[in-house]
C-alpha cells in the first residue's frame, strides 16, 4: 500500500509539473492581457505533434526538443500577431468566440496535416529504463526527469519574474496595465512576449508528455479545462498559485482515483464503493475547486476584484 | 423608488418589446410551414433537422436569458441538455416514459445544480465567471462519462419515445417537431415576460450598474441566481427534446464544445434580443450541415467564419453589444 502511495504521489507531482507548464503561460495572458484563450490547450497538443515530426524526420528526440522550440516560438508569435492582438480591447464574449474558432481551426489543421491515427514519439535512449527507489520499487528515469525538468522551468521562471526587469514589468502589468503603458513602457511588446512565452511553454509541456503518451489530436482538451481548474484555484495572474494549484489538482486527480475507492470500500459494500468511486473521482478536481472559490472567491493567491 | 425603477424605462423599451414578439411570430409561422414543405418535397430529412433546430432554438434562447439581459457569460450550459437528455434516460428505465414527468425531473436537477454551482460561480465575474461555468460543465460531463449503467462514454439507446399525458404524439417525426415548436413558442413567451417584468428590469440593471442597484436597495447575487437556475431550468427542456428526436443520450451532448456552440447561436442572432438567438440557432445548425457537405474538414471553416465575424465585423460584436446598450464586457 506504501509503495503504491508514493508511485502514485510522484504520478501526481508529474502530471502537476505538466500543468504548470501549461497554467502558467495561461494565468499570465489572463492575468497580464485580461484575455480568455480557450486556444491554450490545442498549443499543448501542437507542441506534442511538433516534437513527434521533429523527432521523426532527425532520429533522435532530443533535436527533435531543440528544433521544436523555435518552432513553437514562430507559432506564438503567429498567433499572436494574426488574431491575438486584435483582441486585447475587446469584450470577454468575443475573445471566448475567436478562441474557439482558433481552437477549430487548429484542431481541423492538426488532423489535415497528421491524420486522426495517433503517433509515437520513441524515449530517448538516455532516459529509458527505471530506477530503484525504495525496496522493490522502481520508477521510470523519464519521469523522473520530467519532474525535474518542469521543476527547472519552474525555477527559471520564478527567477525570471522576481529578479529580472523584464519581470517586474509582468508583475507591474498584471497590478495596473494602464499605469505601465502611461510610463513609457511599450505595452505591445510586452503582451507579445509574455503570450509567446505562454505559447511556448504549453508547446514544451506537450513536448516532454509525448513519450509517454500517445499523441492525439484530443489530447488538448481535457488538459485545458484542467489548466482552468489550476488557473481558478491558484488566483489569476499568479505564478506561485499556478504552481500550487498544479500540484493540488494533479495529486487530488491521481490520488483521488486510485485511494477514493479503497477509502469508499471502508464505509461501503465493495460493489457500490467501486461504482461511486468510479462516478466521484473524476468530479474531485471539480468539487476541490468549488470548496477553495467558496472559501476565497478570488484563488488562494488572487487579488479580489 | 421602486416605481421609478420598473416605469421609467417602459415607455421607451416598448417598441423593442412588441418588435420581439412579432419577429418571434413571424419565425414561429415559418418553423409551422416547414413539415408541410417537407412532404411536399418528400423529404423527411428537413423535420428531423428542424427538431434539433427548436430544441437548440430554446436552449439558445436561455442562454440569452442571463447573457444578454445579465452579461453572464455562461459557457457550461451544454450541462443542462445533458440533465434534460438523462432524465429522458434515466426515467424511461424505470418506466417513467411521460414527457411532462421528464421535463419535470430534467428541471429539479437542473435547478439543484444551477442553484449550487451558480452560487458559487456568482461570487466571481468576468474571465473567472466563463471558467468556472466552463469547468462546472466539464465536472458534468465526467459524471455522465463514468455513469457505467446508462453506457458512460458510449451513451444509450432509448427503446421507445416519450409519451405526452397517455398519448403517443410523439411517435411521428411530425407530433415531435409541432410538440418542440409548441414549447419553443410558449418558453419565448415565458422568456419575453421574464424580461419585461420587475424582476427582468432589476436584472438588466444589474448588468448596467451592479453598485447603483445595489444602492437602490437589490441584492445582485439573488436576481444573478435566480435568473441562472431559470435559464438552466429551461435549457433543460432543450434535452428533453433532443434525447427524443435521437432516440439516443450520450454525454457528447454536454461536451464544452457544445456550450461554447450555444454561445456562437447567441451571438449570430444578436445577443439580448430573445427572438434573435431562435434564428441564430437555426443559421449555426444550417451553416454546419451546408459546411458538413461541402468538407469533411467543416470545422475548420466554421471556426475561420468565428475569428473573421470578431475581428472584421464593424466594432465586433461589441458593437451589436454596445447597440443593445451592453457597451462594458470589462471596465
Amino acid at each position: 500500500m506504501m509503495n503504491l502511495f508514493v508511485l502514485q504521489l510522484l504520478n501526481g507531482v508529474q502530471l502537476g509539473v505538466l500543468l504548470f507548464l501549461i497554467a502558467a503561460g495561461l494565468t499570465l495572458v489572463f492575468g497580464i492581457m485580461d484575455v480568455i484563450n480557450l486556444a491554450h490547450g490545442v498549443l499543448y497538443m501542437v507542441g506534442a505533434y511538433l516534437i513527434a515530426t521533429f523527432a521523426a524526420l532527425t532520429g533522435s528526440f532530443w533535436w527533435g526538443l531543440l528544433l521544436m522550440l523555435p518552432a513553437a516560438v514562430a507559432v506564438g508569435l503567429i498567433l499572436e500577431v494574426v488574431v491575438m492582438r486584435r483582441l486585447y480591447a475587446r469584450s470577454h464574449l468575443d475573445q471566448v468566440l475567436a478562441t474557439f474558432g482558433l481552437v477549430m481551426i487548429i484542431n481541423e489543421l492538426v488532423e489535415i496535416t497528421w491524420g486522426t491515427s495517433p503517433l509515437s514519439v520513441p524515449m530517448p535512449e538516455l532516459l529509458s529504463g527505471s530506477v530503484p527507489l525504495m525496496g522493490p520499487l522502481q520508477y521510470p528515469v523519464y519521469r523522473i526527469a520530467v519532474i525535474a525538468a518542469g521543476l527547472a522551468v519552474a525555477v527559471g521562471l520564478y527567477v525570471v519574474v522576481n529578479h529580472t526587469r523584464i519581470g517586474m514589468l509582468l508583475r507591474a502589468g498584471a497590478t495596473n496595465r494602464t499605469m505601465v503603458s502611461a510610463l513609457g513602457v511599450d505595452i505591445n511588446k510586452l503582451f507579445a512576449i509574455v503570450f509567446t512565452l505562454g505559447a511556448v511553454l504549453a508547446c514544451l509541456a506537450g513536448a516532454l508528455v509525448a513519450p509517454i503518451l500517445s499523441v492525439d489530436t484530443g489530447m488538448g482538451e481535457s488538459v485545458l479545462i484542467l489548466a482552468f481548474v489550476v488557473v481558478v484555484i491558484g488566483g489569476i495572474g499568479s505564478v506561485k498559485g499556478a504552481f500550487l494549484g498544479a500540484l493540488i489538482v494533479a495529486i487530488v486527480d491521481t490520488l483521488g482515483g486510485v485511494f477514493g475507492p479503497i477509502l469508499l470500500r471502508s464505509v461501503l459494500d465493495p460493489a457500490a464503493a467501486g461504482q461511486m468511486g468510479r462516478v466521484l473521482a473524476p468530479m474531485l478536481v471539480y468539487i476541490l475547486m468549488a470548496l477553495i472559490l467558496f472559501a476565497k472567491p478570488a484563488g488562494l493567491f488572487g487579488r479580489s476584484a | 423608488m421602486m416605481s421609478d425603477v420598473t416605469t421609467a424605462p417602459t415607455a421607451t423599451r416598448a417598441p423593442a418589446l412588441a418588435g420581439r414578439v412579432k419577429a418571434a411570430a413571424l419565425l414561429f409561422v415559418l418553423f409551422a410551414l416547414l413539415p408541410p414543405l417537407a412532404s411536399a418535397l418528400n423529404d423527411p430529412f428537413y423535420v428531423l433537422i428542424g427538431t434539433r433546430i427548436l430544441a437548440y432554438a430554446i436552449a439558445a434562447m436561455a442562454l440569452d436569458l442571463i447573457l444578454g439581459y445579465g452579461a453572464l457569460v455562461s459557457f457550461g450550459h451544454a450541462a443542462y441538455l445533458g440533465f434534460g437528455a438523462y432524465a429522458v434516460a434515466i426515467l424511461s428505465s424505470y418506466g417513467i416514459n411521460d414527457m411532462v414527468l421528464q421535463i419535470l425531473g430534467a428541471m429539479v436537477v437542473s435547478a439543484l445544480f444551477a442553484l449550487v454551482t451558480g452560487a458559487i460561480s456568482l461570487r466571481t465575474r468576468g474571465v473567472y465567471f466563463i471558467m468556472i461555468t466552463l469547468a462546472f460543465g466539464q465536472m458534468a460531463f465526467f459524471f455522465f462519462i463514468s455513469l457505467s449503467a446508462y453506457g458512460g462514454d458510449d451513451g444509450y439507446s432509448l427503446s421507445q419515445k416519450s409519451t405526452v399525458l397517455g398519448t403517443d404524439i410523439l411517435h411521428s417525426d411530425y407530433g415531435l417537431y409541432y410538440m418542440a415548436l409548441g414549447l419553443l413558442a410558449a418558453l419565448f413567451l415565458l422568456c419575453n415576460r421574464i424580461v419585461g417584468s420587475r424582476f427582468g428590469r432589476v436584472f438588466t440593471g444589474i448588468r448596467e450598474n451592479a453598485t447603483r442597484m445595489e444602492a437602490v436597495g437589490y441584492s445582485p447575487f439573488r436576481y444573478q441566481l435566480t435568473a441562472f437556475v431559470i435559464s438552466g431550468c429551461i435549457t433543460s427542456v432543450a434535452g428533453v427534446i433532443l434525447a427524443n428526436q435521437a432516440q439516443f443520450v450520450s454525454p457528447a451532448f454536454m461536451s464544452w464544445h457544445r456550450s461554447g456552440e450555444l454561445i456562437v447561436m447567441v451571438v449570430l442572432g444578436g445577443v439580448g434580443t430573445l427572438a434573435g438567438p431562435i434564428a441564430g440557432a437555426a443559421a449555426a445548425l444550417l451553416l454546419e450541415e451546408w459546411l458538413g457537405v461541402l468538407t469533411e474538414h467543416w470545422p475548420l471553416l466554421f471556426g475561420l467564419f468565428l475569428v473573421l465575424m470578431v475581428l472584421f465585423s464593424p466594432r465586433g460584436i461589441t458593437g451589436v453589444l454596445e447597440k443593445y446598450g451592453i457597451a462594458r464586457g470589462k471596465e
